[in-house]
């Protein structure tokens, strides 16, 4: 079914959640790829603050292009989620409710969706130019020295997903 | 004896690079638009909607295709009757990579040493192929891949036993395993003979061609047709949601190989298949 849901993320919103919606996020989400949570984990693990407080909070998995004069940010498709396997377990725990990204998912990110109610949102790889018109302001806020993959705070209206791990476990690339 | 000068090379590069990343080639673009009026299943139709709609503000409003606007791959065949003057013509080619993506608004996508992991900052270097060919022109083929796909491409040192069947097997093995990894629809490029390195050369060779252009073996052309067949019965479908869209293509490029050996290179490609082409 389609639903539209708004940011902050809470725990109460993803139990509504099933694989297989579609779903239009409205509201401010956090964008990281591979070096910065890289950064995040060893923050964790280092028992240091986070540069962001990820609670109740989305993060999407992607790097944009250069925006040029008078567009908010370039191209801002996801990249492939499972690279980022190995850290998300330390951000869930650490309250994050809903990621987007695409592609599959490793048993440990599923079990600690599982337990701490989080949802994996896929959008269309591949649609960058498309996703970018739905996000109305980027600012990046931390690990700016990371370039594309700094963390940038994001406000979108209406960005399509699809829900493909819901926080039961039901997962529709497992058809 | 033909003179080119490498400021002819830095700006076609610059330009191909630009151009790949903005617009899909038509024999790409046309098979998505035909595939959004042919799928079935529901999800997989809304996810073509998408791609169609993005090339077409891809185009119009001047933003990347994908924001992965890729490792720059340059395939350049050189007359054997060309001399080549002002700078080496190595950093003649990464030049124009560096202005094409900077002049382009391309993402700078690679870092310097694979371990330590810092942004080169202009995504250079780039691969280069150089080829030496008969005759005073120089061909240059650019084409920036993205890794979301690059990731699930894999070689496989089949055994002369395993014939033509182990082929299909690892054509098909490679496109599950990668699943809604790479992209999918996706085009596949394959690899078949030679050694370890020129499997893999053959395979990426083989995405940069048209893909309504077969193989001039006919038993090739019979093998591509066959695995996409096959690939897109697996209900994959776009986005790995389902449906009969998993492959735009397979494209097959072959080689001479030892008589101990089949070496078997596939490398996916998303649906972003860039790649462009210009005689200097």
């Amino acid at each position: 079914m389609k639903r539209h849901i708004d940011t902050p993320l809470t725990k109460e919103k993803v139990k509504e959640i099933n694989a297989g919606d579609y779903v239009y996020i409205t509201g401010t989400i956090y964008t990281a790829r591979d070096a910065a949570h890289l950064r995040m984990y060893d923050s964790i693990n280092n028992k240091k603050e986070l540069p962001v407080n990820i609670d109740n909070q989305i993060i999407y998995y992607l790097g944009p292009t250069p925006a040029r004069e008078g567009q908010v940010i370039g191209s801002a498709g996801p990249t492939t989620s499972s690279r980022m396997d190995k850290y998300t377990p330390a951000l869930i725990e650490r309250g994050m409710t809903g990621m987007i990204g695409k592609g599959k998912r490793s048993k440990e990110v599923i079990e600690a969706m599982k337990k701490n109610t989080a949802v994996y949102f896929a959008a269309v790889g591949g649609a960058g130019a498309l996703l970018s018109k739905c996000i109305k302001s980027a600012e990046v806020i931390a690990y700016d020295d990371l370039g594309t993959e700094a963390i940038r705070k994001l406000y979108v209206e209406n960005l399509p997903v699809i829900a493909v791990i819901d926080c039961k476990g039901n997962n529709i690339y497992e058809r | 004896m033909r003179t080119v000068h490498t400021d002819t090379i830095i700006k076609a590069i610059k330009e191909m690079c630009i151009e790949a990343n903005y617009i899909l080639s038509d024999d790409i673009s046309d098979r998505i638009i035909q595939a959004e009026s042919e799928e079935t299943n529901i999800i997989g139709k809304e996810i073509l909607g998408q791609l169609v709609e993005n090339m077409k503000i891809a185009k119009e409003d001047m933003i990347p295709i994908c924001q992965d606007t890729g490792m720059t791959t340059v395939f350049i065949k050189i007359g054997q009757d060309v001399h080549i003057e002002g700078m080496f013509l190595e950093d003649a080619v990464n030049e124009g990579i560096r202005q094409g993506y900077d002049e382009g608004y391309l993402r700078k996508s690679v870092v310097g040493d694979p371990i330590k992991r810092v942004n080169t900052g202009d995504n250079t270097p780039g691969i280069i192929h150089y080829e030496i060919i008969k005759g005073e022109d120089i061909i240059i083929t650019v084409a920036p891949k993205g890794f979301g796909s690059e990731n699930m491409s894999r070689v496989y040192m089949l055994k002369p036993a395993d014939g033509i069947e182990g082929v299909k097997e690892a054509v098909i093995e490679t496109v599950k395993l990668a699943g809604p990894n790479a992209c999918p629809p996706v085009v596949v490029g394959v690899g078949i003979g030679g050694n370890f390195e020129k499997c893999t050369y053959l395979a990426k060779k083989a995405l940069t061609r048209n893909i309504n252009t077969p193989s001039q073996t006919e038993y090739i052309a019979e093998l591509e047709k066959e695995l996409l067949e096959k690939i897109n019965s697996l209900d994959i479908g776009p986005g790995g949601l389902g449906g009969k869209t998993t492959a735009l293509a397979v494209n097959i490029e072959t080689y001479p190989t030892h008589i101990a050996g089949l070496p078997v290179a596939v490398n996916m490609c998303c649906h972003v298949n860039r790649h462009i082409s210009r005689v200097i």
